[in-house]
């Protein structure tokens, strides 16, 4: 308990980042996934190639390469000055364009789980692309992205923590500092641990209870 | 064909028209976009024959396959260590009696919310494990072990009921419906599952890069920073990626195969949606 206590300033320091990181990251890839779902589903050939290219592409790399590009690679390119240019950027950028190919994953097979019949009927009634989209397609699949959506952002969260190794001071660097200033590393790193039980395990529960509440009512 | 077609009408003259003038735009986009990145990567020297010297020499050929088979190395362990954890979890889980089943579940819970990377942390500077790869391989199979452990629980579960109820009507113990009932039907389903999390543990060895794990990103950042041949960061990165790309798309592809052959098979059993929808939440 103590190392928690003597040492609030640095775990709350961390959290905050690691939740800044969180819903930066979240939001830009939520919008970028959503985009490229609407790439994967458009009835043009090459954005669907485009759209699998980069899904396939981003799922079969490590997030660690990809932050391994963004923090130290990605400067050197000097696309933006480099004084701008902070490892939390780098952070923010990596785990976005990473968690995006997965949000695009959660939405299109949600677009897929709606039958094919809906979508007829839809069309035979004579409502137009985006109102078969807006009023029947979509308000269906939500029940399906939704629970697996909360999976993919309790994985953000979790991910989060990779920062840690390209020097953004986040829930996963508490360690440096606290091995800096000659506390236990190991209650430190188990406070942590906890810490993140404490976030994760509500979504969790959230998630179930959606998912339980919605296969019901299909 | 697009998979859903019902989304929209089955395009007439004006349609195709217009899909067509979509395509050339959108080919552009792309185009541009791409010859944007190769053209900043080729004007800040990144494909100068300079910066990319290095991978004449034989040593560090030698080096790039020794921290291949360092990542191998720590996937393999981790692998195998991962499933025998996941078995043990998933049987507690399973069994009947509350005094295992509660601590596995709790087991599981916890390590599927804790981040791998602290999980990792906690091995190698809480417990300090001292080689990196005990670390590394410890988190792979915790981690990784709970979310197996949930896999074959789904895989199990999702067998018809009638299965276990003939093979206890027919006289069998617990033991017996399980190993000789449910377990080789739950396999085969699984298999396509469980090689996917293959591909999740295989991408998470490079964490292994965190803690100085000598693994392929790790020689890709001291090779990286040699100013003899050019501080070469950017075609290693891209050297290793598509290393590691090239090594997840087979086992991608290999549980790809094998869940079409399963379904394919006489002994393909239907169960429930439960395992798919297992899948999505891992």
């Amino acid at each position: 308990m103590d190392v928690l206590l003597d040492n609030t300033d640095i775990f709350v320091r961390g959290f905050r980042n690691t939740l800044l990181l969180f819903v930066f990251s979240a939001a830009a890839s939520l919008v970028l996934g959503t985009v490229l779902a609407m790439l994967r589903v458009s009835p043009v050939p090459v954005f669907r190639a485009a759209g699998t290219a980069y899904v396939t592409i981003v799922r079969n790399t490590p997030l660690t390469l990809v932050f391994f590009f963004f923090v130290f690679a990605f400067p050197l390119l000097k696309i933006i000055s480099q004084d701008d240019y902070t490892p939390f950027i780098g952070a923010v950028i990596a785990l976005s364009l990473y968690t995006a190919a997965f949000v695009c994953e959660v939405i299109r097979s949600g677009i897929n789980t709606v039958s094919p019949g809906q979508m007829e009927a839809a069309r035979a009634v004579g409502l137009t692309f985006g109102q078969t989209l807006g009023s029947v397609v979509l308000p269906q699949a939500a029940r399906s992205v939704v629970p697996p959506m909360i999976s993919t952002m309790i994985a953000l969260l979790k991910n989060t923590t990779v920062a840690a190794g390209f020097s953004v001071v986040e829930a996963g660097a508490i360690r440096d500092y606290l091995s800096e200033r000659g506390e236990s590393v190991l209650v430190g790193l188990l406070w942590v641990a906890f810490i993140f039980v404490i976030l994760v395990i509500p979504l969790t529960l959230l998630q179930r209870a959606l998912e339980k509440r919605w296969s019901v009512a299909r | 064909m697009s998979v859903n077609t019902a989304l929209f009408d089955f395009p007439g003259p004006k349609a195709r028209i217009r899909h067509r003038i979509y395509a050339a735009v959108g080919v552009i986009a792309i185009a541009a976009l791409l010859g944007f990145v190769i053209w900043r990567f080729a004007d800040s020297g990144q494909f100068d024959a300079r910066r990319w010297e290095w991978i004449q020499y034989e040593y560090v050929q030698v080096a790039l396959v020794d921290a291949l088979v360092n990542t191998l190395r720590a996937f393999a362990a981790g692998a195998v260590l991962a499933l025998a954890f996941g078995a043990i979890l998933a049987a507690g889980r399973l069994s009947d009696h509350a005094i295992l089943r509660v601590p596995a579940a709790a087991i599981v819970e916890f390590f599927r919310a804790v981040p791998l990377v602290i999980l990792i942390f906690v091995f190698h500077y809480g417990f300090s494990l001292g080689s990196p790869f005990y670390s590394v391989v410890l988190g792979l199979m915790l981690y990784n072990g709970a979310v197996f452990a949930e896999i074959f629980r789904a895989g199990v579960l999702s067998l018809p009921r009638g299965q276990s109820e003939a093979a206890y009507a027919i006289g069998m113990r617990k033991t017996q419906v399980m190993n000789l009932i449910l377990l080789p039907q739950a396999l085969r389903a699984m298999l396509p599952v469980i090689v996917s999390q293959m591909v999740v543990l295989l991408k998470d060895t490079a964490l292994g890069f965190l803690i100085t794990y000598k693994e392929l990103l790790d020689y890709a950042r001291y090779l990286g920073g040699i100013a003899e041949f050019g501080r070469p960061l950017i075609p290693l990165t891209i050297v290793v990626a598509a290393l590691y790309i090239a090594m997840c798309l087979l086992l991608t592809w290999l549980a790809n195969y094998l869940g079409r052959r399963e379904r394919r098979s006489e002994k393909h059993v239907e169960h429930d949606d439960r395992l798919e929808k297992q899948v999505e939440a891992v």
